[in-house]
């Protein structure tokens, strides 16, 4: 027993989990500095925030000494049985839980206590991906396997949406690039990011117009045509049609951009001719050569072409007038200073008012005077950016890139498929939740209610992202152990 | 092959991790952009947090030239609201307390919410309910106030008069215009400033420098507290105390002694230019300018037939009638016309305009001395024609016009004397182009005749001709008139302190004066002598288009070192002897011997009751 206890502390990746502390504990400072107030309770009275965060904390050790405590294998058995009560809870709660700031996410267990349970989600369904995806003879092949993956996925996906919690059930994205790393095909990845470029495009320049041509269906459009012709070179790479498909395109926009300056052309009409063209030759060579991959370019034009001119439509039809706004807002489409970008704007002031080096601690005028709502919470690295400057902030990034891409290195040395699956889960949620946070606070991306690991105030949050965590580096831990 | 794919897929976690780090750059470089570059957030930050609260310095106080105080200031009570705060409470009973009806209650809290009246309203920060409570309402108020949650008192100041005279020379306080913050950033909308008088032209002297206190303000407007305890807050500067040359004793019998009537009285100490007293009637109490009652007196004011604030002694133009013969006088020695043995005939008028204009009985001929002592109209006629109708001294009429007129602005006349008030008006001293234009440039002195004795073209303020018994006085030189003696801790402008010389030299003043003082001892205004003071002076009896004369009289005493000088007008008040010149001789009585003489009494009670207005004002 003393030898087993002894070897499960050396075989800890301490870099980790000296990096948690570290986030942890910045995080607890922020909190003081984004709840400080005039008449300041004490940072130790557990009825302010810093000190019901200690009691979190504090609890968060009794929870990573629990699960270092346990058998490696334990999440692995029960990993299915994990991922049922989670679920379980999960809906129960979109039933129970009552209205809070419209959403239906929070179980109330007492006066003091209340948790949210799609923080919880994340590591349950990581399990049982992890689970599924390593049993013996799996491959990421087969309809079967992708469907019910994909099922593991949205399930508690689905139910986090019901219980109108948005922000929690993006973060799902990650899975994707645990499912990226196993074998998906990285074309879906780039599908994606180019849904969402095409969606910003066509949205951001709707209104512009460039001479007679519509600039946002001119770079779409365009950016379809010439990926298209890319793919098509890609598929052969060094064959005469690849030299005239290139020689079509660049010539064409050439003389149409010579011819502009005489009279007025719309745009439009040749990039439409072109990418008709291109698909014409494509579909010519894929029958003629009987080249499979064509057509999948083909199909990649067709998709995109139609996405683009839908994009109105689900704009307007399927998204919520709010979202709608959020989305306009974080575009500079629209300046609503005193509405939805409210939250925004006053974040990139309290950040940006930080300079260089930073108001100092509890110094900061924007947060201490409550500029910034949810300040503790989903904003609090406007608190870093203001009372630590452009200093402290750069460091709790690279902080978080050096964790993230630890996580990463270590998933990747698994001997397990289990542990390596489960590790890629936890790296990219991570990485999810700090990519849509900072990019929410600095005006980059919509607002998207999401808690900054470590940094935001809150216990569900901090437990689900220890949890997370630390079964991880349980796994890793048994890897060293045998 | 299998290994192939499982060497691909491991490479993936570089693909994952350069995302990572790729995500990170730009946060990175976003982050250096909000924070290092960008400096409109900082700015941002400061207009949010902090409430730049305006610290009111207290203004300047004005005295006289002995030290009696003459504008103050007084606490009033502004009724602030910070809605937010209110909570139900008895409407009637606070209508009650602060005398307005229920109606103009909701009017008010009507127009507090407004966004377009009100374009900075916030239910968290004070709104003026009320402004410049009496402090006997505010007493009221005061008791009650913790009846009524939301609404506060706010101290303010305003001017208080000890006497209710010299209204237009004090001038008064009111809210700045849209040009004077354009002109001058320092004031800011709602803000108060002089709008006439020593207030308006000393307003940097007597406004002091505000200061400012750094208050922290939440995202809802509340104050949180000091910043950094105060240590970058400015404390408020108080203005200057001024201390005015006006004898408040003098302006106020001339005030009274001119009452009931229109016109002017100007005293002026030659030695110094400080203005002793300046007169405009019809004059006004200047408390009724403050509070809130301003506006409606103001506007009550204006509508005034008489028009009480035209400053007739600045901007009223006038013509000098026979008080402007000195001043030929002057020129005719300066330039050669005459000399004290030139003798001018007279038979009853000027005799080359068959006898027009007429003239008075006194022996003829007669010399320049005897001329001033009876105000002879043919003297100055002919001194006219002997000047500019003479070939061989100019060559033209138009150039000797222009040299009159040289001598003429030499003496302060036809342009701005440079007074330290505002308003002032240049009169007007008529040139050879003026003339061309009038005559078809065929003129010659009988043309232009009635400006030899002071009518026609010529036109002057009172402080003009006051100003041309200083430089008698002085035997020629002035100093440029001015009503501020001394300011608290700086010097008044150079300009004040120099001798401004004419072009006539000092051996004809001195004819001059001999003339002013025969004009006492035994000419026109005989009627002003006072034991044991050697006054000297002019009358004038200047004609107008409408009404009987003007009257006017200007002088200086005593003969030798003379102390004052004086000018008196009198609209429509007949021959300058009648009315000018006792009402000069008032004044001068009070002014060197401190009261009125006993045997001056009479006289006093007469003017101070008399009316000597235009028909259609009574």
């Amino acid at each position: 027993m003393p030898y087993k206890k002894s070897s499960i502390w050396s075989a800890l990746d301490w870099f980790s989990i000296l990096l948690y502390i570290t986030m942890i504990i910045s995080g607890w400072f922020s909190i003081c500095g984004a709840s400080y107030e005039f008449e300041n309770v004490g940072w130790f009275n557990p009825s302010g925030r810093p000190g019901s965060q200690l009691i979190w904390i504090a609890l968060s050790f009794v929870l990573i000494f629990i699960i270092l405590m346990m058998d490696g294998n334990f999440f692995n058995v029960f990993a299915y049985a994990i991922y049922a009560i989670v679920v379980f809870v999960l809906i129960l709660t979109i039933f129970i839980a009552p209205d809070i700031k419209g959403s239906h996410s929070w179980l109330v267990l007492g006066p003091y206590l209340r948790i949210q349970p799609a923080e919880f989600a994340k590591f349950a369904t990581a399990l049982a991906l992890a689970k599924f995806m390593s049993a013996y003879g799996f491959r990421l092949k087969s309809l079967k396997n992708y469907a019910i993956a994909l099922s593991l996925i949205c399930f508690p996906f689905i139910c986090i949406l019901l219980q109108k919690e948005t922000g929690s059930a993006l973060i799902f994205m990650a899975f994707f690039l645990m499912l990226y790393r196993e074998g998906m095909s990285g074309y879906v990845l780039l599908a994606g990011i180019n849904a969402i470029t095409f969606f910003v495009i066509s949205l951001k320049y709707s209104e512009s117009i460039v001479g007679i041509t519509p600039l946002g269906e001119m770079i779409t459009l365009g950016l379809v045509q010439i990926i298209t012709v890319i793919l098509g070179c890609i598929v052969k790479p060094n064959s005469l049609q690849t030299k005239i498909f290139i020689g079509i395109t660049v010539g064409t926009y050439t003389l149409a951009y010579i011819a502009s300056e005489f009279i007025p052309i719309n745009f439009i009409w040749v990039t439409s001719g072109l990418l008709i063209g291109t698909i014409g030759g494509l579909i010519f060579l894929a029958i003629k050569n009987w080249i499979y991959n064509y057509l999948l370019v083909i199909l990649f034009a067709g998709i995109s072409v139609g996405f683009i001119y839908s994009v109105d439509y689900v704009f307007d039809k399927m998204l919520e007038p709010h979202q709608q706004t959020r989305i306009k807002v974080s575009l500079g489409l629209e300046d609503d200073p005193r509405g939805v970008g409210y939250n925004v704007n006053q974040s990139k002031i309290a950040i940006g008012s930080g300079g260089f080096l930073g108001k100092g601690f509890l110094n900061g005028t924007q947060t201490k005077l409550k500029y910034v709502p949810e300040q503790d919470t989903d904003f609090i690295f406007c608190t870093v950016g203001e009372e630590k400057g452009f200093m402290g902030s750069s460091i709790v990034i690279i902080l978080f890139t050096i964790f993230i891409i630890r996580l990463y290195i270590l998933a990747e040395k698994q001997k397990t498929v289990f542990a390596r699956i489960y590790g890629y889960c936890v790296a990219s949620i991570f990485f999810i939740h700090v990519l849509i946070n900072i990019g929410m606070v600095t005006g980059i991306t919509p607002v998207i209610g999401i808690p900054l690991p470590f940094f935001s105030y809150g216990g569900s949050s901090l437990w689900g992202f220890t949890l997370l965590l630390f079964i991880f580096l349980r796994l890793d831990a048994t890897r060293k152990e045998r | 092959m299998a290994t192939n794919v499982k060497y691909d897929l491991e490479r993936r976690r570089y693909i994952l991790s350069g995302t990572v780090l790729i995500v990170s750059f730009i946060f990175i470089t976003r982050l250096f952009y909000l924070q290092v570059i960008d400096n409109e957030y900082k700015m941002w930050a400061d207009s949010n947090a902090f409430l730049k609260k305006t610290l009111y310095p207290s203004r300047g106080m004005i005295y006289d030239r002995n030290g009696k105080l003459l504008v103050f200031n007084q606490p009033a009570y502004d009724v602030m609201l910070i809605m937010s705060e209110t909570k139900p409470f008895d409407t009637l009973d606070f209508c009650s307390s602060v005398r307005i009806t229920k109606v103009q209650f909701d009017k008010q809290i009507a127009e507090i919410k407004d966004k377009r009246q009100n374009p900075g309203y916030s239910a968290y920060v004070p709104q003026v309910f009320m402004k410049q409570l009496s402090a006997q309402d505010y007493g009221a108020l005061q008791e009650k106030l913790y009846k009524f949650p939301g609404f506060y008192i706010q101290n303010r100041t305003i001017r208080e008069y000890s006497y209710p005279n010299a209204a237009l020379l004090l001038g008064n306080i009111g809210e700045v215009s849209k040009q004077d913050i354009a002109g001058d950033n320092y004031y800011v909308q709602g803000e108060y400033s002089g709008r006439s008088g020593v207030e308006r032209s000393y307003e940097s002297t007597l406004r002091g420098e505000k200061g400012v206190e750094i208050l922290l303000r939440d995202a809802r407007g509340r104050i949180q507290g000091k910043y950094e305890n105060g240590n970058y807050d400015q404390p408020p500067v108080s203005g200057k105390n001024i201390k005015l040359s006006l004898n408040i004793d003098l302006q106020i019998l001339g005030e009274e002694l001119m009452s009931n009537k229109v016109g002017s009285i100007v005293m002026l100490e030659p030695a110094t230019g400080e203005i002793l007293c300046m007169v405009s009637a019809p004059s006004f109490d200047p408390g009724i300018l403050v509070g809130r009652q301003r506006g409606r007196n103001h506007a009550a004011l204006e509508a005034d037939p008489l028009k009480p604030l035209f400053d007739r002694s600045l901007m009223g133009t006038y013509p000098p009638g026979s008080t402007f013969k000195p001043a030929m006088g002057l020129i005719y020695l300066q330039e050669g016309v005459i000399t004290t043995e030139t003798h001018y005939s007279c038979i009853g008028g000027y005799p080359l305009l068959g006898a027009k204009p007429k003239c008075h009985g006194h022996p003829s001929p007669l010399s320049i001395i005897p001329a001033i002592a009876t105000s002879c109209n043919a003297f100055f006629c002919w001194g006219l024609h002997d000047m500019i109708d003479n070939r061989r001294r100019y060559s033209s009429a138009q150039e000797g016009l222009d040299v009159w007129r040289e001598h003429l602005r030499g003496m302060g006349y036809g342009r701005r004397l440079g007074i330290d008030l505002p308003g002032e008006k240049s009169g007007q001293i008529p040139n050879s182009k003026m003339y061309n234009r009038l005559y078809k440039n065929r003129w010659v002195s009988s043309t232009i005749i009635s400006v030899a004795i002071g009518q026609g073209e010529v036109l002057a303020t009172p402080i003009q001709m006051c100003n041309l018994a200083s430089t008698i006085a002085n035997r020629g030189y002035f100093y440029t008139p001015h009503i501020v003696r001394e300011i608290e801790g700086s010097t008044l402008d150079s300009i004040y302190m120099e001798k401004n010389y004419t072009s006539i030299d000092k051996q004809h003043y001195d004819i001059l004066a001999q003339g002013m003082r025969a004009a006492v001892t035994g000419g026109t205004c005989r009627g002003i002598a006072l034991p044991n003071i050697e006054i000297c002076g002019k009358t004038g009896t200047a004609q107008t288009p409408f009404g009987k004369d003007n009257s006017i009289f200007i002088g200086f005493a005593p003969y030798n070192n003379p102390k004052v000088a004086i000018a008196i007008l009198v609209e429509h008040g007949g021959f300058g002897a009648s009315v000018a010149v006792p009402i000069a001789k008032l004044m001068l009585d009070k002014y060197f011997n401190g009261e009125i003489s006993p045997e001056n009494k009479y006289l006093e009670n007469d003017f101070k009751n008399r009316v000597i207005l235009p028909r259609n004002a009574i």
